[in-house]
């Protein structure tokens, strides 16, 4: 496939501009932060943007989705992190979305899919249990019992925790030798007896919180792949979320990139625009190269999940370990080229900083994604 | 179409196992195996001389080139198919050459009909070897700076000054040279592009020893050269633009230099038989993380190539972003050959001898050094970005 985005695609892309600037500019985050906004974003956005059929882009038809494919979503994706809108976006039309579409669990879709693809629901995945990016870490058990399992066990970090309808817990099933065997997927409904949360409101305005599972019961059905064989899926769940958090983090790489510029073209000292010198010419031009990287491995990266293709995982660990270096260059440089007002609350640019120090870590950061990169290459 | 190009390449596969010499079909292990072509160049064999007389002769080593002009006429898919089935037997360029690379696209664009049918034929066949007479002792960086004047003679000019720093001087057979034919005009208008032989009297050739104990530059000396008017390409006085087109190629062609080629190891397959490794890692923790470092950079680069290509075909143009592959290429080989050095050790420091084929890693090394120097240093490289893509005032 040519490394170029479609027509269509790039109808897609502009539309989301379009109504991002108009509907969710970066002001509607500064609002919901400073009125304090418990959910931490707009349901009535949010059904707005389930209009816009972004919730269905990778749902397959049969299950009422658009079937558009990760590329499209993956544009989406970037269009919010160069508004920084908050949405479910990662959390349900990504990552949970993709779980119950790689367990080819067909009840399990059947009930959830159309409802996600409709915005009725919105799932959270529960997988991390230290403070380390360790999914192969499993102490949270799953015990048979007649007709199911009984889950418990803690989870923290979990994305949109606090408004999930239901979530897809990973838990272990059989203690073996081998760390990413003996796992399995469950879907738990949020309403579960024994279920209880923490939240945490993160230097994001995003909320993140801890599940704790005390003696939850859930049905043979809610069991999502293969009992023991979940650890797979699951990774195939993380790396298209890790894709997307990378088409975020190129969103708000660019973004800041492009006010950056803007303001070395406005501001004066010296009698000069600050754009002529070269001390900031010379990190402006290594910017913009480090930039058109992001780009080809983003692109590269939804082409290979919705080719199915055996190069996801190194893809994806390309995509989040150069986006995370990139975004995190691109934030900080914002920050420093526009000097005093760039560290102010009052102007926007911090909040790139604060967005991106939270995707980069979570799902894994830029030196885990190296060090999975290399030991993939074969060293 | 589609049919038409299957058929294509069933023609092209024929040809190149009848014509393609066994010997050629295996990947150049040095710089020095490699076919310049020109007057004096000598044949390492048989099928080396071969090869190149039957490409020429077919066109195919400037396949894009009008058929008219002795190129092979190809469209673009065309050429994908003839590259695809050459890598496919691992054939061998069958000439490497300045005149494809560098001036036949700036003759194809500005030169008249004449020019194009008088040099771009014995380019092809690989019969004239050209070099390029740009920089200048102080027109490096500022190479709009260049002085070297061209006096209107009534029917030729006569050219004096020197260039410094044109790669195999002493091998060209023809230059193609930035000269001042009006010293009064600023230092962008003025400037001429003219072509001469290397033989013409006058002329004088000296290598220069570079940190790596080879000369691959040199420096040419002019006195009152003659140079017939008919060799001069394009406006007059307007050879800075010619010369900026032709800095595009050279920039692209550099900058592939940062990619590994293909059938070569990667750098860290290379470390895994070097230094080896437990469990399928590295047994140096820190050379492992700065071997990932590159290859993530190399990947992504690689993927940016190709994405620039596809948008190419796409009917985008490249302009100003060569300037930036040019950087980023470069820099990627120095940190290459850096990390080469490092996995091999001590065994990397040998200078002489047959073991370490006359110290080629160490030399290769320090050769990468000029790569972020000639055709315009990385900062020249980073101040064209920033004006001309970013439009950063100054």
């Amino acid at each position: 496939m040519a490394l170029v985005l479609t027509e269509e695609q790039t109808m897609l892309r502009d539309a989301a501009r379009d109504f991002l600037n108009a509907r969710a500019p970066l002001s509607h985050l500064r609002q919901l932060r400073d009125e304090g906004v418990a959910e931490g974003f707009s349901r009535e956005l949010w059904a707005e943007m389930v209009e816009m059929g972004w919730a269905a882009i990778i749902i397959p038809e049969t299950f009422g989705g658009l079937d558009y494919g990760y590329t499209g979503l993956g544009l989406v994706l970037e269009e919010t992190g160069r508004t920084l809108t908050p949405s479910p976006l990662l959390s349900t039309a990504m990552l949970g979305a993709s779980a119950l579409m790689l367990s080819d669990n067909e009840v399990a879709c059947a009930e959830w899919l159309p409802q996600i693809a409709a915005g009725k629901k919105l799932l959270a995945v529960a997988f991390e249990e230290s403070d380390q990016h360790r999914p192969a870490t499993v102490n949270c058990s799953a015990e048979p019992r007649p007709s199911g399992f009984t889950l418990n066990g803690n989870k923290t970090a979990v994305i949109d925790g606090h408004v999930a309808d239901a979530f897809i817990v990973s838990a272990r099933t059989r203690r073996g030798e081998n760390l990413s065997e003996g796992v399995s997927l469950f879907l738990v409904p949020g309403d579960s007896p024994g279920l209880s949360m923490t939240n945490t409101e993160l230097l994001d305005n995003h909320q993140s919180c801890e599940i704790h599972l005390d003696r939850v019961s859930v049905d043979r059905i809610q069991l999502l792949g293969p009992l023991h064989g979940g650890c797979p899926i699951l990774q195939k769940v993380l790396d298209r979320g890790r894709i997307g958090m990378a088409a975020e983090m190129l969103g708000i790489a660019q973004e800041t990139f492009e006010r950056t510029m803007q303001y070395l073209k406005e501001r004066k000292q010296f009698g000069v625009p600050i754009g002529v010198f070269q001390a900031l010419q010379h990190r402006a031009a290594i910017l913009f190269g480090e930039i058109e990287l992001c780009k080809s491995a983003i692109l590269k990266a939804l082409q290979a999940v919705d080719e199915d293709s055996d190069e996801v995982p190194i893809l994806a660990s390309l995509a989040k370990a150069k986006c995370g270096q990139t975004a995190g260059l691109a934030t900080a440089e914002g920050i420093q080229m526009h000097g005093g007002i760039g560290m102010t609350d009052e102007f926007d640019i911090g909040f790139f900083i604060k967005r991106w120090r939270s995707l980069n870590q979570q799902l894994g950061d830029s030196r885990y994604h190296l060090d999975r990169f290399a030991t993939l290459k074969g060293y | 179409m589609s049919e038409d190009l299957s058929t294509f390449r069933a023609e092209v596969r024929d040809w190149l196992a009848e014509n393609c010499p066994e010997e050629m079909r295996s990947p150049l292990r040095s710089e020095k195996e490699a076919c310049w072509g020109g007057r004096n160049f000598t044949f390492q064999s048989e099928a080396q001389r071969l090869w190149l007389e039957r490409m020429g002769k077919k066109g195919w080593t400037a396949p894009a080139w009008p058929e008219e002009y002795g190129g092979g006429g190809l469209n673009r898919e065309q050429v994908k198919v003839l590259k695809q089935e050459m890598t496919r037997i691992n054939a061998r360029g069958a000439l490497y050459s300045f005149g494809i690379s560098m001036l036949g696209p700036a003759l194809l664009k500005y030169g008249n009909e004449e020019q194009k049918h008088k040099f771009l034929p014995s380019i092809v066949r690989g019969e004239i070897r050209w070099c390029q007479g740009y920089s200048e002792p102080n027109a490096g960086s500022d190479l709009a700076n260049l002085q070297a004047p061209a006096v209107d003679m009534g029917d030729h000019y006569i050219l004096n000054g020197s260039k410094i720093w044109t790669s195999y001087g002493d091998y060209g057979d023809w230059m193609f040279c930035l000269v001042r034919t009006d010293p009064q005009a600023t230092k962008h208008q003025g400037i001429s592009f003219m072509l001469f032989d290397m033989q013409t009297p006058g002329i004088t050739v000296k290598p220069i020893l570079l940190i790596s104990g080879r000369s691959p530059f040199c420096e040419v000396f002019f006195e009152d050269v003659k140079i017939p008017k008919d060799q001069q390409v394009g406006e007059l006085n307007k050879g800075w633009s010619i010369a900026k087109y032709l800095l595009t190629h050279e920039r692209e062609m550099i900058s592939w230099s940062g990619l590994s080629t293909s059938g070569t190891k990667s750098i860290g397959e290379i470390a895994m038989e070097t230094i080896g490794g437990s469990d399928g890692t590295l047994d140096d923790a820190f050379m492992r993380a700065d071997i990932a470092k590159f290859e993530l950079d190399e990947m992504a680069f690689a993927l940016t190539i190709e994405r620039a290509r596809d948008e190419v075909k796409a009917g985008v143009s490249l302009g100003a972003v060569s300037s930036w592959y040019k950087y980023f290429g470069t820099e990627l080989n120095k940190q290459r050959y850096n990390l080469l050095m490092d996995i091999n050790g001590n065994e990397a420091l040998a200078w002489t001898g047959e073991a370490s084929g006359d110290g080629k890693l160490a030399r290769d090394w320090l050769r990468t050094k000029g790569n972020s120097i000639e055709g315009g240093t990385s900062e020249i490289q980073l101040n064209i970005v920033a004006k001309h893509i970013l439009g950063l005032p100054g």
